[in-house]
């Protein structure tokens, strides 16, 4: 399959910058979507100046979702393929305590996804064709004391995912659900990751890009965490509850 | 917290490390009290380093390039490879480089790098359309040779002592292919060598390559190298722009410092001079060995082991400069300090920056692992240099004295006034400037 435009919504996350150079090498027209118009901007003329590709931006707030619907409506031209790759880790001691913090994590990762992949879904639905992408994360497979609320959110997203993929998979339209674990962007800024473990965001984005031209159904990156995962998720309740995780 | 250092390896700091991607994220940031900014960590000094720690290398985008104009703006934090990468198959080239493409270009700025055409060209400084900085109350402050002058003068060579440097615009230098017209010289030694940079004034490009471990009469015996960029008809290739990409090789872990004896760097300078056989040798080659020939072999600071470096890179003036350079190096083959690298490059007029290290003379950077009496014969090496009315290069400095910093450096009080204009309440102080007391 091949992508001739990829609307990418949270462009600014550190994956999601990875994802759009490895794109616009690639020759793949740009909207990129987002909240801070100058960090949109320096992004767009980078990848102007680098790969001298077709690329716009357009201001856009996962938690605004009032604004979602007129947000997709006003794209003059619709993409074939979607990236939704932003979401807030937040500060799980701090979100134990407060619900705004809480809230934030939720409506991120969650239901600011949810409602404007549900329009964009019905879009691609009735088209007939599209690339759905989530970025999801390894968080969501099973819950952790050292980052439930966000996990909770996670797992949230990819019943979603998993769900949406099953009613489009009569439609023609794709839905990938990308499970990252460590990657090395600023939202682990500071948090000590295993090396073996932890990807170059680089790497993340050429792998992101090939799930989804390849419609893979679900993307583990790096590999090793499926296996990781399933260990964790294998892990009996009375033992994983007095685990330290 | 997190472990950083420079490229030496040497001081080691626990750091709190914070990075950033927009002018809003910095602001935040500089208003808590961080005690310094870093970029790629390509320095041999203590200029980036404190307990708290702003990072600029995820601020790194190219914000517009002129190819007509040859003027290219960017966020501080980019590389100047990244940069090469975009600029060169257009027709332009870096107008100073150092001798590693891994810096940012806040770096270059901040530490007013020069390259192999100082004495033709100037600093980093030299080429800058226009600089902004943030300023202590959070506001941007647009500065360059015209107007804030004063401010423009302290932040080029400043090492980061004026706040955030944000934006850079510079201006390129016109080339028609990506490739070097070098020349090489054999010299026999040092009493050669030197004559030899003046009867070479004229290119563009010049470096010396010099072995100290011969005794007698072949000490300083040395390679010098002579560039022009070369034109479309001096280039047989059809891709006058584009060169091979060369394959990196990389040290993975560090040497035990036993292994670096002068066994070790005899074998290293013989194969080094097997390859140019004859006494002058002419050749067309892609840019990048001719100015990055170290930046394929990616982390070769670790051959030096977990102890790591110095780099010593002083300058003296020229009057008296042959027999000064001639004389330091005889102190470091009599004291058996042996240095991988020894690199000679002649300098022009003092530049702009108020910091700034270039100053006509000749200008000799040497790396010494470290061991014991390092430290104390490199202050004997101070007072020669001082004596020779000469100074070290901050951006390659771990460890000189206040005393000597401020006999050198005469312009210091004029760096005061003016990085109070963007340093207000003095809020960055890294290492550095706890050890120099420079502002």
């Amino acid at each position: 399959m091949h992508i001739n435009h990829l609307l990418i919504l949270g462009a600014n996350s550190g994956i999601a910058e990875a994802v759009a150079y490895e794109a616009a090498d690639k020759g793949i027209k740009l909207t990129l979507a987002g909240r801070s118009e100058e960090k949109l901007i320096a992004l767009k003329s980078d990848l102007t100046i680098k790969y001298e590709s077709e690329v716009d931006y357009v201001l856009f707030d996962a938690f605004n979702i009032s604004l979602h619907e007129a947000f997709y409506d006003s794209l003059p031209n619709k993409p074939d393929a979607v990236l939704c790759a932003f979401g807030i880790l937040g500060s799980q001691e701090k979100a134990q305590q407060d619900w705004q913090e809480t809230n934030a994590v939720i409506e991120s990762n969650f239901t600011g996804a949810i409602s404007i992949l549900n329009i964009i879904a019905n879009d691609f639905e009735e088209k007939g064709a599209g690339i759905i992408a989530g970025i999801s994360s390894v968080a969501g497979e099973r819950g952790r004391q050292s980052n439930y609320i966000y996990g909770a959110a996670k797992a949230g997203f990819t019943a979603y995912l998993s769900g949406l993929r099953n009613r489009m998979a009569k439609s023609g339209v794709h839905v990938l659900t990308v499970k990252p674990g460590f990657v090395k962007t600023k939202m682990l800024e500071g948090l000590e990751t295993p090396g073996p473990l932890t990807a170059k965001p680089e790497d993340a984005g050429k792998a992101i890009l090939s799930a989804m031209i390849k419609k893979r159904n679900t993307l583990y990156y790096k590999s090793i965490w499926r296996l990781i995962m399933y260990i964790i998720k294998s892990i009996p309740e009375p033992i994983f509850k007095k685990l330290n995780l | 917290m997190q472990e950083i250092t420079n490229w030496n390896l040497y001081p080691k700091v626990k750091a709190e490390v914070k990075s950033f991607t927009s002018k809003n994220e910095l602001a935040r940031l500089s208003g808590m009290h961080f005690d310094t900014i870093r970029g790629n960590g390509r320095s041999y000094g203590d200029a980036s380093l404190g307990a708290k720690v702003i990072d600029t290398t995820a601020y790194n985008k190219v914000l517009s390039f002129d190819t007509e104009k040859g003027i290219i703006t960017a966020q501080s934090g980019v590389l100047l490879s990244d940069l090469l990468e975009i600029i060169v198959p257009k027709g332009w080239f870096l107008p100073v480089t150092p001798g590693t493409k891994f810096i940012t270009l806040g770096g270059a700025v901040a530490s007013d790098v020069h390259g192999k055409n100082h004495h033709k060209e100037g600093a980093f400084s030299n080429h800058i359309e226009y600089l902004t900085l943030l300023d202590a109350h959070g506001n941007l402050v647009q500065c360059s040779k015209q107007s804030n002058s004063e401010i423009f003068k302290a932040a080029c060579g400043g090492m980061g002592l004026t706040g955030p440097i944000v934006e850079i615009s510079l201006r390129l230098k016109a080339i028609e292919t990506a490739y070097i017209k070098q020349k090489q010289i054999k010299a026999k030694n040092l009493e050669n060598l030197l004559p030899l940079f003046e009867e070479n004034a004229s290119y563009t490009y010049s470096v010396a390559w010099i072995d100290c471990l011969k005794k007698g009469e072949n000490y300083g015996r040395s390679i010098l190298m002579l560039g022009e960029h070369a034109t479309k008809e001096e280039v047989k290739s059809s891709h006058k722009l584009k060169v091979p990409k060369s394959k990196a090789l990389s040290i993975p872990f560090n040497f035990p410092s036993f292994t670096l004896n002068n066994f070790t760097i005899g074998a290293f300078n013989q194969l080094y001079y097997s390859k140019n056989i004859s006494a002058v040798k002419e050749m067309v080659t892609p840019y990048e060995g001719f100015f990055y020939p170290l930046d394929n072999i990616l982390h070769w600071n670790r051959i030096y082991g977990k102890k790591g470096f110095l780099q010593y890179q002083f300058v003296i003036p020229k009057n008296d400069g042959g027999k000064g350079i001639i004389k330091i190096m005889k102190m470091i083959s009599n004291r058996g300090m042996t240095s991988f690298l020894a690199v000679l490059k002649t300098m022009g007029p003092e530049d702009t920056g108020y910091l700034s290290f270039p100053k006509e003379g000749y200008t000799l950077a040497l790396d010494f692992p470290i061991r014991k009496g390092l430290f104390e014969f490199l202050d004997e090496l101070d007072k020669v240099v001082i004596e020779l009315g000469g100074r070290l290069y901050l951006a390659k400095d771990a460890r000189m004295s206040a005393s000597v910093f401020h006999k050198t450096y005469p312009n210091i009080e004029l760096f005061r006034e003016a990085a109070k204009k963007t340093n207000l309440s003095k809020d960055f102080n890294s290492d550095l400037n706890k050890r120099l007391s420079i502002i």
